[in-house]
């Protein structure tokens, strides 16, 4: 699959390049903790992890502005992270503290920080898809510049709200772009078992009269080349575009699942083709220091380290804050 | 004053915000160049524009999550859902995103929305396009939830919702559209969460919401003919919804009968009944009944559909079992 695919990397500088490998590392060592505490049984719930597909979060995390809209799934840590949420904050709403982003209202399939333009974390398949565009409508009639990126599982591309926020986006020319993670499953069900094409987002662009893009969702370089560029066709007024990044969680679809469905070499290939170690090779070649890495990666699990500690210290929500929020008042009141 | 229709009203009220703030935009389904199926959105697109005033596709998840996610981003955004009915289509965006998206980030999302939307029966269309949804919106935390029973309210409680920071559903029973009524001129803005007293009487308490407030009317103009004096309440809003004016009212009376025009089963009556067993049971002298749309699908034929929904008839009967 890997050789049908454009290839689009252009070669960022090399400050870039590292800050992409750094929030690589973040993701993969905040959610490598979060699973720690899950099996501490300190994570309730269920929590959804993405280990293994940090280049497509951190590729378009690096081309993004401060006034970006970023709209995730509920496989969505890693892409809340790299907006630039507080750790510690998403550390202790996974924890269910007060001090969580969401003030412990929201937990892990809910993350949202829209001060930094983490715009929600969707935990209904789809759901999204039109928020995303409605959003990218107010930033087109409001001239704000923005761009808004709406991150969405295979799965996303057999459900109705796929086809109308497409079309919708594309019949406005709204500045969004849909990035489809195809980690090869929906769930516990091969895509390509319940799918009428191979490719499940980049064969449907055509009914949008959009560009069939297909990359490397692995290959860091591959997805910043690509966010740059349907990006700057966004803000430029180009039009949405819709990107399928191809790529393979390590694990399972949700803590409950060990994903034993998924035959051993084709896991296999896919970890021998993590992201984080093809990056940090191609980075050493490319001439960065492997001092410099290795700082990054020990700065990163130190600050994985404080915001795990915060977390845990933190105090659990007050009850008296059970009703407050579900109106703009600050209350739930429902009658006089 | 003048008098208005239903359908005037409607259009007069986006009007009335798209002036006062820029930042509404309204969009749905032959909402513009059309100017709405039922012709209630006539003549916006002539005066706020293409860009203001917008046609979608039949794709009633985008049209309101489109809004959501406008409304996220600096809009406050009207939404047309042509029929009631199409809340099924669509109702993952309404009851799972934007009725929980506040509560869920603890406040970080703001969803100044309203959706209105053209309700009910009498029209003789049927099962899909027919019906009384709006205790379904009223069972889900965070939507409010009004029904204009006039062309002045229509006005003064559309404005209330589009101010309101909170999504907001109006429901107009599209029964009432060719009615009319006087409007006051100017500038008409109501507030959510107040019911209305539209007739004073002593011995029976009767609590209607949109197309049965007229009935419920009738019901006690010819009651008065037989000495009975009804209080008729006007609920106009079920979220806030004014317990105090209803409870007030049977505490006067001692009698409650409601009168809803959906099915039977928790209908909006049931929490009203529930609420007034609870705080007012020692003012009843009667039991509470409730006069509603029987628990089936609305029929089509002439016939059958006026056979379902509550008649003036079957409030006069609602209101006699309450005393007896």
């Amino acid at each position: 699959m890997v050789e049908e695919m454009v290839d689009t990397a252009q070669g960022a500088d090399l400050d870039t390049r590292l800050s992409i490998y750094r929030m690589m590392q973040e993701g993969r060592m905040f959610e490598e903790r979060a699973r720690d505490l899950f099996l501490e049984g300190l994570v309730k719930g269920t929590s959804h992890l993405g280990i293994g597909q940090e280049a497509i979060a951190a590729g378009f995390a690096a081309s993004l502005d401060p006034d970006d809209l970023v709209f995730c799934t509920y496989r969505g840590h890693v892409h809340t992270l790299l907006r630039g949420a507080p750790m510690a904050a998403l550390m202790a709403e996974l924890l269910g503290r007060a001090t969580g982003i969401c003030g412990g209202k929201g937990g892990s399939m809910h993350l949202t920080d829209v001060a930094h333009g983490a715009m929600g974390s969707y935990a209904i398949v789809g759901a999204h898809m039109p928020i995303a565009a409605g959003a990218a409508w107010a930033a087109q009639t409001r001239g704000t510049g923005q761009v808004t990126v709406c991150f969405f599982g295979d799965g996303t591309t057999n459900i109705g709200t796929f086809h109308e926020a497409l079309n919708l986006a594309a019949v406005w020319k709204l500045p969004v772009v849909f990035v489809c993670e195809n980690n090869l499953y929906m769930e516990y069900t091969a895509i390509g078992d319940v799918t009428a094409v191979e490719h499940p987002a980049a064969d449907r662009a055509a009914a949008y009269g959009l560009e069939s893009i297909l990359i490397d969702g692995n290959d860091a370089d591959a997805v910043h080349a690509v966010a740059v560029r349907t990006v700057a066709q966004a803000r430029d007024g180009e039009g949405p575009s819709l990107v399928e990044a191809v790529t393979y969680r390590h694990g399972g679809h949700s803590r409950a699942d060990p994903g034993k469905y998924r035959p051993a070499e084709e896991v296999e290939e896919w970890l021998s083709r993590d992201p984080i170690p093809m990056y940090r090779e191609r980075l050493l070649a490319a001439g960065a220091e492997e001092a410099a890495l290795n700082d990054i990666d020990r700065d990163v699990l130190e600050a994985v380290d404080r915001a795990t500690q915060e977390a845990r210290e933190a105090p659990f929500p007050d009850p008296e804050t059970l009703e407050n929020e579900l109106w703009a008042d600050g209350g739930s009141a429902w009658r006089n | 004053m003048a008098e208005l229709t239903y359908r005037e009203a409607v259009a007069r009220a986006i009007a009335q915000e798209m002036e006062r703030d820029p930042s509404v935009y309204f969009l749905g389904e032959d909402v513009a160049a059309a100017g709405g199926v039922f012709k209630t959105t006539e003549g916006l697109l002539e005066r706020f524009g293409p860009e203001r005033v917008r046609d979608t596709p039949i794709s009633e998840q985008a049209i309101i999550g489109a809004a959501m996610g406008a409304a996220m981003n600096g809009l406050r955004p009207i939404a047309e859902l042509m029929f009631s009915d199409f809340f099924a289509v669509c109702w993952d965006i309404v009851a799972n995103q934007i009725a929980k998206a506040r509560y869920m980030t603890n406040g970080q999302v703001e969803l100044p929305i309203v959706i209105r939307t053209a309700s009910g029966g009498g029209l003789r269309f049927g099962a899909q396009h027919s019906q009384s949804v709006e205790t379904w919106m009223m069972g889900i935390p965070g939507l409010k939830v009004v029904v204009p029973s006039t062309p002045s309210d229509m006005i003064g409680l559309f404005a209330a919702a589009v101010r309101d920071p909170d999504p907001v559903i109006v429901v107009e029973p599209k029964v009432l559209y060719a009615s009319k009524g006087e409007v006051p001129d100017g500038e008409i803005v109501d507030r959510l969460g107040v019911a209305r007293t539209v007739r004073e009487g002593g011995d029976v308490t009767i609590c209607a919401l949109g197309a049965m407030v007229p009935k419920a009317l009738e019901a006690a103009g010819r009651l008065a003919d037989d000495g009975v004096a009804a209080d008729v309440v006007d609920v106009r809003s079920l979220v806030p919804l004014d317990v105090r004016t209803i409870t007030d009212s049977v505490e006067r009376t001692g009698h409650l009968v409601t009168v809803e025009e959906n099915p039977r089963l928790c209908g909006w009556g049931a929490e009203i009944a529930s609420i007034v067993a609870d705080e007012a049971f020692y003012a009843l002298d009667g039991p509470i009944v409730r006069v509603t749309t029987p628990h089936l699908p609305l029929p089509s034929a002439d016939v059958l559909e006026d056979a379902a929904i509550p008649s003036v008839d079957r409030i006069i009967d609602g209101v006699r079992r309450s005393l007896a």
